[in-house]
């Protein structure tokens, strides 16, 4: 049997799959003596669960904690001030990715900045920037980097091309962040609660895409360290599904590893010539603030010093101060995995993807923008 | 923005380090800077923002489908005696539990 390209949509989209997988979960389960709360730390995940219900699926003693991963939910409002002032200046053209551009900071969004006349565009690809800049080569071309390690790498390619064919008009506003540090202070910060919230995180489900590039070993003190196991699962439901089934049964059988579900595209290691590049052009900053969950060490990146004249953070001047968010919004709690977006009181009501009021309905992978877009399938569950 | 979609690359320009691949019919060029020691015309690639991070392995694409095939062949034994027995108590319908 050869693979077909078809074969990657229909096979691991298959309902009859995702029901027996489904079946043997709930059978399993019956046999565990505590609940699991499982955490998917990325939105990817979060995604799949809403769009094809899977929460329908499980039983009770298997539960979803949403993490916080989507490089759009957890940007704080003063580096999308930094994007803003950044595309306010003359000469200037600001590239960003996706949903970015309709994330209120504390001066507006950078649509709004469109509005009142910036030259803010989106690309698809880094790539896109290079054509941007070769066109216009009398502006400056910044480039407002977000992403997890699985766009990292594709920054630095960015960098690295634009040396090579000596393209000198684009600087880089860099918000790269990782991934284990936040699981870690997730850990950290929720066990000083976990008397209050009886949700404790029991088990991850590691974002694949991450782990193409990273390999899966960045996962390996969750489980000697932490107790916790990782599953590095894909992003199609019948991933998902034998991820949960994965986790199930390293309770059941009293192991603890890093296993990996999503085989076909992640092995211990990752892609070497991505972390190589990586490591050429960034360095790790000693703090980063996340939206939401405050300062935590070593968890994004920047441009190495010597790199600095390609840096647009320090060759403009942007305001330090940290902003805090809407009162109501509780985006917080949400990317800690400790509340559930329909808890918020305005969502769905003053906050709505057309008119968000806090990130997570933001970007299409927010969890609140998730629960809006799917949540008739979910009053069902409920 | 992570959630990529495989795709097949269907020819390779290593002087400039793309490639050209077909996602379902559409054909659109891709950076492979990160797998150019490797890629072949033929491959399956998962690709984000405009480059080719991976190649799929094929054979674990392979392997994690015939488990699944297997799963369901015995689920549906399985299905029938609890039909039988239990008609209606199914949790994973969500009316048991
Ligand atoms: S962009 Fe989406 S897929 Fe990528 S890390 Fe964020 S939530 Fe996950
Ligand atoms: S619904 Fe809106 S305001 Fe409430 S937590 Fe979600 S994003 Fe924030």
């Amino acid at each position: 049997m050869a693979v077909e390209l078809k074969d990657f949509y229909e096979k691991f989209r298959d309902p009859k799959t995702i029901k027996a997988l489904s079946k043997a979960i709930n059978q399993e389960a019956q046999k565990l003596d505590h609940p699991i709360n499982i955490m998917e730390v990325c939105g990817g995940h979060t995604h799949t669960i809403m769009k094809y219900g899977l929460l329908q699926l499980l039983p009770k003693n298997i539960r979803f904690i949403h993490g916080p991963g989507c490089p759009v939910c957890i940007m704080p409002k003063e580096r999308i001030d930094h994007a803003y002032i950044l595309a306010m200046q003359e000469d200037v053209i600001l590239c960003t990715l996706g949903d970015m551009i309709k994330v209120p900071g504390s001066r507006g969004s950078l649509q709004d900045a469109r509005s009142k006349g910036a030259d803010v565009r989106v690309v698809y690809s880094p790539l896109d920037v290079m054509k941007i800049a070769k066109e216009n080569p009398t502006k400056k071309v910044i480039f407002f980097a977000i992403g997890f390690e699985t766009t990292t790498p594709m920054t630095v390619a960015l960098i690295e091309n634009a040396m090579k064919q000596k393209i000198s008009n684009i600087l880089y506003h860099i918000n790269h962040v990782t991934v284990p540090e936040v699981m870690r202070e997730l850990i950290d910060s929720r066990d000083e609660h976990i008397d209050s919230y009886n949700n404790q995180i029991d088990a991850f489900l590691g974002p694949s895409h991450v782990s193409v590039i990273t390999g899966s070993k960045i996962y390996e003190e969750f489980p000697t360290k932490y107790k916790r196991p990782v599953v590095v699962a894909g992003f199609e439901p019948v991933d998902v599904m034998e991820g949960v089934l994965m986790i199930i049964y390293q309770f059941l059988e009293n192991r603890c590893e890093v296993e990996i579900q999503y085989k076909r595209s992640v092995n211990r290691n990752g892609n070497i010539n991505a972390q190589k590049l990586i490591e050429k052009y960034f360095e790790k900053r000693e703090l980063f603030k996340w939206r939401g969950l405050g300062n935590i060490p070593k968890s994004a990146w920047r441009l190495k010093d010597e790199y600095e004249h390609l840096d647009a953070e320090k060759l403009y001047e942007l305001p330090k101060e940290e902003i805090e968010d809407h009162k109501l919004c509780i985006c917080g709690d949400i990317l800690r995995g400790m509340a559930k977006p329909t808890e918020c009181q305005v969502f769905g009501t003053a906050c709505t993807p057309q008119k968000p009021l806090g990130s997570c309905m933001v970007s299409s992978e927010g969890a609140c923008a998730a629960y809006y877009k799917y949540g008739n399938l979910l009053q069902e569950v409920q | 923005m992570c959630l990529s979609i495989p795709s097949k690359v269907v020819s390779i320009d290593q002087e400039k380090c793309t490639a050209i691949v077909d996602t379902l019919g559409v054909q659109r060029e891709v950076g492979i800077d990160f797998i150019a020691d490797e890629v072949k015309v033929g491959d399956f690639v998962l690709i984000h923002i405009g480059y080719a991070m991976n190649i799929i392995d094929e054979e674990y694409a392979k392997e994690s489908i015939a488990l699944y095939q297997e799963i369901i062949e015995k689920m549906e034994e399985a299905e029938k005696k609890q039909l039988i027995n239990e008609s209606d108590n199914c949790p994973g319908d969500g009316s048991g539990t």
